[in-house]
């Protein structure tokens, strides 16, 4: 079984997790820029947030045979604090970096002006530097802050395939499912989504742009519920063709579409199967 | 074979490895860094998946962290072309991009200090190998501390902490440019007092110690460690026969330091 996590803060796990998500086929992450519990006050320790992500971070998953790919962004909470809004004239350096596979995460929190007008802006950015998007949906009031995601994104004039819509539950999966927008659930142990409700989505909805994470972090989580995930898939009968799809190549397509993905995930010999024709593989490297 | 870098011209050997698309997109990005040097800023993070990140010498293993890549020599030739002839000061630009760049880019810059010429670097340089030998990315030490501008630039003292680092972290010494000739009498006694210690423990040592203490052959028996062949305890018998066991040289001559 191979999983790639498309959504995981690996800043905030220890090298426990790495081993045990390595043991268990985990072989790619994504990890999205987020609020770290603690606020920020300055632009400066995003900068070292940002510059950990792609340096030290990606080292250290690299020495348990993990290929760690992060987002870039400022989150939605973090949109609020005026003193970070020149976060924003720092990202276009970190969007052209290797292995930033998309902006994110970005959306809403509590649905602020602050947040619109920041969200937009990052749509732009999405654009300028031609990478997909990955949209965090609010954990309270779901079905408005989903609602109004999808108003935004319609209105930015972005290809809906280049954005995931995240953190979708049973009741806001079906507002996404005829968009166009790629659908994610996060799987927790209490909270969001568990194992069980996400199949009974998959059997309802497919498996057809369908993402699963752990979106493991600081807070109560579990980094291996993308395996566990898995496994509940084939108990409720679905094929490990169907399993691949959803915890592997789905995510690889997703964010294939940065053209920005690393090596041991972009030069797997079957995308150029399964995927072909379409833009996975644009930017592999020339040699390959 | 490792450790080997380029004498001059950091393209020599990049172009053959390129496909047409990535030569063409070299050969652009070398005319615009000759007209600014800033235009490196925006081609830089792009150089691994433009031109790739193979080995440079299609023999070399690419798990070696002293093989020099595909993007360092492009990342190298860039700033080459930036600096010019007569060179440009670059320090800022240097630092800039040591600074706010990914592992690879970090690389690629300590990499080109060994193929810029010295008035292009200025005074930035060592402080950024220094920053380098603080991480505990072992492709970034090697970088720091295998190349020729190391062996020039860094005092004594900081080789010696560079050389010790490199064994702590597990980076082959055979191939730094500062084995053997730069080797001090204190990194000899630091590598014999970690020997001593790593004995003490039971543990294994790594054996690219000798290329440290081979220089300075007083530095083991200083730091006790024949004495722990005598030890009351049969694991630290055990190690310090092992390691003494380990030596690369002939048995009956005197130890000859490895070349670098």
């Amino acid at each position: 079984m191979r999983i790639f996590d498309p959504h995981i803060h690996m800043t905030s796990r220890t090298t426990d997790d790495y081993e045990r998500m390595a043991a268990a086929g985990v072989r790619a992450v994504c990890e999205p820029a987020f609020w770290l519990g603690q606020p920020r006050t300055s632009v400066g320790t995003f900068l070292d947030y940002f510059d950990s992500l792609i340096g030290w971070e990606r080292f250290r998953a690299a020495q348990f045979g993990i290929t760690h790919h992060c987002a870039i962004s400022l989150n939605p909470k973090e949109a609020n604090d005026p003193r970070l809004r020149e976060v924003l004239d720092v990202l276009p350096h970190y969007l052209e970096k290797d292995g930033v596979v998309a902006v994110g995460e970005v959306g809403y929190d509590s649905m602020t002006p602050e947040e619109d007008e920041v969200f937009a802006a990052q749509l732009q950015l999405a654009a300028d530097h031609d990478l997909p998007v990955l949209v965090h949906t609010p954990h309270r009031d779901k079905p408005a802050g989903t609602r109004r995601t999808l108003d935004v994104v319609r209105e930015s004039g972005i290809d809906p395939g280049r954005v995931l819509v995240d953190h979708l539950n049973e009741l806001t999966a079906p507002l996404v499912a005829g968009t166009g927008c790629w659908m994610a659930f996060s799987v927790y142990p209490d909270t969001k989504m568990d194992e069980r409700r996400t199949v009974q989505v998959l059997r309802e909805l497919g498996t057809e742009r369908m993402l699963v994470n752990s979106a493991a972090d600081w807070g109560r989580s579990d980094p291996l519920k993308t395996v566990k995930t898995a496994a509940a898939m084939r108990e409720a009968s679905f094929g490990e063709s169907d399993v691949d799809t959803v915890l592997w190549r789905n995510p690889v397509a997703f964010y294939g579409q940065s053209g920005r993905l690393l090596p041991e995930v972009s030069d797997e010999p079957d995308l150029a199967a399964v995927f072909a024709g379409n833009s996975v593989l644009r930017g592999a490297r020339p040699e390959a | 074979m490792s450790g080997w870098r380029p004498a001059a011209d950091p393209t020599d050997g990049l172009r053959e490895r390129l496909d047409p698309a990535a030569r063409s997109w070299l050969a652009d990005a070398l005319v615009a860094a000759a007209a600014d040097p800033d235009a490196v800023r925006r081609a830089f993070p792009a150089v691994g998946r433009r031109l790739g990140r193979g080995p440079l010498r299609p023999a070399d293993d690419p798990s070696d962290v002293h093989a020099w890549t595909i993007d360092d020599a492009g990342r190298a030739a860039l700033l080459r072309a930036a600096a010019g002839d007569p060179a440009r000061l670059l320090d800022g630009l240097l630092d800039s991009l040591y600074v706010h760049g990914d592992g690879a880019e970090r690389r690629g810059v300590l990499r080109a200090l060994d193929v810029l010429p010295a008035r292009a670097v200025g005074d930035v340089g060592p402080a950024l190998v220094r920053d380098a030998l603080r991480t505990n990315d072992v492709r970034l030490v090697a970088a720091a501390a295998g190349g020729r501008y190391a062996a020039d630039r860094l005092t004594d003292a900081e080789l010696a902490q560079a050389l010790l680092k490199c064994m702590f972290v597990g980076v082959p010494l055979g191939p730094v440019a500062a084995v053997p000739d730069r080797v001090s009498a204190d990194a000899a006694r630091m590598a014999a007092d970690l020997v001593r210690e790593r004995i003490a423990a039971g543990r294994d040592v790594p054996v690219d110690a000798w290329l440290l203490l081979d220089r300075h052959p007083g530095a083991l028996a200083a730091a006790g460690v024949h004495a722990e062949l005598d030890s009351p305890t049969p694991a630290r018998r055990a190690a310090a026969r092992r390691f003494l066991d380990s030596h690369p040289a002939p048995a009956d001559g005197m130890p000859t330091p490895r070349e670098g």
